[in-house]
């Protein structure tokens, strides 16, 4: 059945399908998704990297954005204030898993699994008991769309500019600091009369809100919201914080502040964008991409211990003592 | 300006490792005060430091700080009348923020945190005149991450961060142990000039007999987690290692054996 013959033509065959052309089209879409997957990013880089806690909630909330931006917008309401209340609906639901976290002792993990499991229902409810709504921009006056690429590229990234100056600047107040310093030392805040309670649910509430607005651009890009659309999102935001840190501080080094970074996780978002595009446009299953972005998130999450590990390792502590003793038994 | 009346706490009660770890302390500091603490491991030297920070809360008794009964706030909400050196350096300070970020932190001890600026440049120009006073050069460095810097200066400066807004009492908790003896008394030095300048209340634990004595002017000595010795003024000042040792063996009927107390 299987010749060499055979095998050459059907890859002679797969490239010859693939047309460069066509990538160069498609990156723009690719970095337009990206640009907002930046933002969602950043909500994870408050929890994942300042608050040092892993949360899951933005599953949940990432479909609430779109569930909540899309209703109202079909309700006659203007795409800005629709996000801003997405925006709130976040800021609640991350509130809920700050005090089941804090208020009732739940580990952060299992409170943001428990908030995003009960936002399924909610996210439905709020979608009128529908998976998905579709929401056209020949209908709507939405802030974004994939029909407009070039445009949704430009409103994003004003929108991106101006996030990262806000928190930029919240984290420079007192109140931002007291979140800093929470996440990096817990004792150390109390001596200093920090309420760090307070400061987690601020800062997951913050996190939520920040994902949540992103849903809701992303629920216009795509022209509908549903309620699958978070699932697995917490994996592609650490995803993109991961691939930025490792690109700023190739590019930067030790010169990247605050500001950097979080643009940095923009950058990583559209990177993450434009390698989907591309495994898109090698006609790879996009349904592998989910094992692909997992195996990329374990391996960058495992070089700073695999680093630090071979640095003091009993394997080359043996190695090194058996080089100086030339091999002789003693 | 503290008053700790007859309080208790148990540890891990009604299981085996019940520990009773305060049992009855009862201790008042005048204003001014400078109190060195002794006492053989699991004295409740450090728990009694705790209990007057609040880290959790007493089973019984009274904790007054400057005329407000405190027993029923948690430590956050004590922290602006107590200021904390810990033992482990690593404790006192936030590594992943710059010397200036961690000072400002300290500098709003007890006050509500808005949303106004961390830090201002007044600030920037009086935590590098406080920081002079430390000598380590750390004024030079106020934008360096504080995990840069060695145990010693990291002691140093969540020292300075505990007095920066004069606390109604410090409290240090072996806050040399874990130094080399140079850095140690370096740290010691700066603990003297700052407390005698500021006219600060204080409660040191040492394992060092000698510094206990060196230092402030009250030394007490703890023992199954109460006061078993409490040495004032002419008294204090003529003390001894070996008086010490013989006081401890009298009061409690044990040796004091910890070579560590005696050599430090």
């Amino acid at each position: 059945m299987f010749s060499w013959e055979e095998t050459h033509m059907n890859v002679a065959l797969y490239f010859s399908s693939l047309n460069p052309l066509d990538l160069l089209g498609r990156l723009p879409a690719g970095a337009a998704q990206g640009l907002v997957w930046g933002i969602m990013a950043i909500g994870v880089y408050i929890t994942f990297r300042i608050l040092n806690i892993a949360d899951l909630s933005v599953d949940g909330t990432f479909s609430t954005g779109g569930a909540v931006t899309v209703m109202l917008i079909l309700a006659g309401w203007n795409p800005w204030p629709a996000m801003l209340v997405a925006f709130a609906a976040g800021l609640l639901a991350g509130t809920v898993t700050g005090l089941l976290h804090t208020k009732l002792g739940i580990p952060a993990i299992l409170a943001g699994i428990l908030t995003q499991y009960g936002l399924y229902s909610i996210n439905l409810a709020i979608l009128q008991m529908k998976a998905n709504q579709a929401i056209s921009v020949d209908k709507y006056d939405l802030a974004i769309s994939g029909r407009t690429v070039n445009l949704t590229i430009l409103i994003t990234l004003i929108v991106v500019i101006v996030l990262i100056a806000v928190i930029y600047m919240y984290f420079g107040t007192e109140q931002g600091s007291a979140l800093r310093a929470t996440g990096c030392n817990q004792e150390m805040s109390k001596a200093q009369g920090i309420n760090i309670n307070a400061m987690k649910v601020i800062g997951l509430a913050l996190s939520n809100g920040l994902v949540a607005f992103a849903g809701g651009l992303a629920a216009q890009y795509s022209g509908f919201a549903d309620v699958n659309s978070g699932r697995g999102s917490i994996v592609i935001g650490l995803a993109a914080v991961i691939i930025g840190e490792v690109l700023g501080e190739a590019l930067l080094g030790k010169h990247l502040n605050f500001a950097g970074r979080l643009a940095f996780v923009v950058v990583g978002g559209i990177v993450y964008y434009l390698v989907y595009t591309l495994v898109l446009w090698l006609k790879l299953d996009p349904n592998m991409m989910k094992l692909f972005t997992a195996i990329i998130v374990a391996i960058f999450l495992a070089v700073p211990f695999l680093r630090a590990q071979q640095k003091s390792s009993f394997k080359r502590a043996g190695k090194l003592s058996r080089q100086n003793t030339n091999g002789k038994e003693n | 300006m503290l008053e700790i009346r007859d309080i208790y706490k148990t540890f891990n009660p009604g299981t085996i490792n019940e520990k009773k770890a305060l049992n009855g302390l009862s201790l008042k500091l005048e204003d001014g005060d400078f109190v060195t603490v002794i006492g053989g491991n699991g004295a409740g030297k450090s728990t009694m430091l705790n209990a007057v920070s609040g880290v959790w809360p007493v089973d019984a008794g009274s904790i007054i700080i400057d005329g407000q009964d405190v027993t029923g706030i948690p430590d956050f909400k004590r922290a602006g009348m107590v200021g904390r050196v810990f033992q482990d350096p690593m404790t006192g300070t936030a590594a992943t923020m710059e010397i200036e970020e961690n000072l400002a932190l300290a500098n709003r001890r007890g006050q509500k945190r808005g949303i106004r600026w961390g830090i201002t440049a007044k600030e920037r120009a009086q935590y590098r005149e406080q920081l002079k006073v430390l000598d380590l050069g750390l004024e030079d460095r106020m934008t360096a991450k504080v995990g840069l810097l060695s145990g010693g200066q990291r002691q140093a400066l969540t020292l300075l961060m505990a007095t920066l807004r004069k606390p109604k009492i410090l409290l240090l908790d072996e806050h040399t142990a874990a130094l080399d003896p140079k850095t140690a008394e370096k740290v010691l030095n700066a603990t003297e000039t700052i407390v005698s300048k500021n006219h600060l209340t204080t409660l040191m634990i040492t394992h060092n007999m000698r510094d206990a004595i060196a230092h402030g002017n009250r030394l007490i000595m703890m023992n199954e987690g109460k006061i078993i010795l409490d040495i004032k003024g002419e008294e204090k000042k003529n003390l001894t290692v070996e008086d010490l040792l013989h006081k401890f063996e009298q009061v409690s009927g044990q040796e004091f054996a910890n070579d560590k107390a005696i050599l430090g």
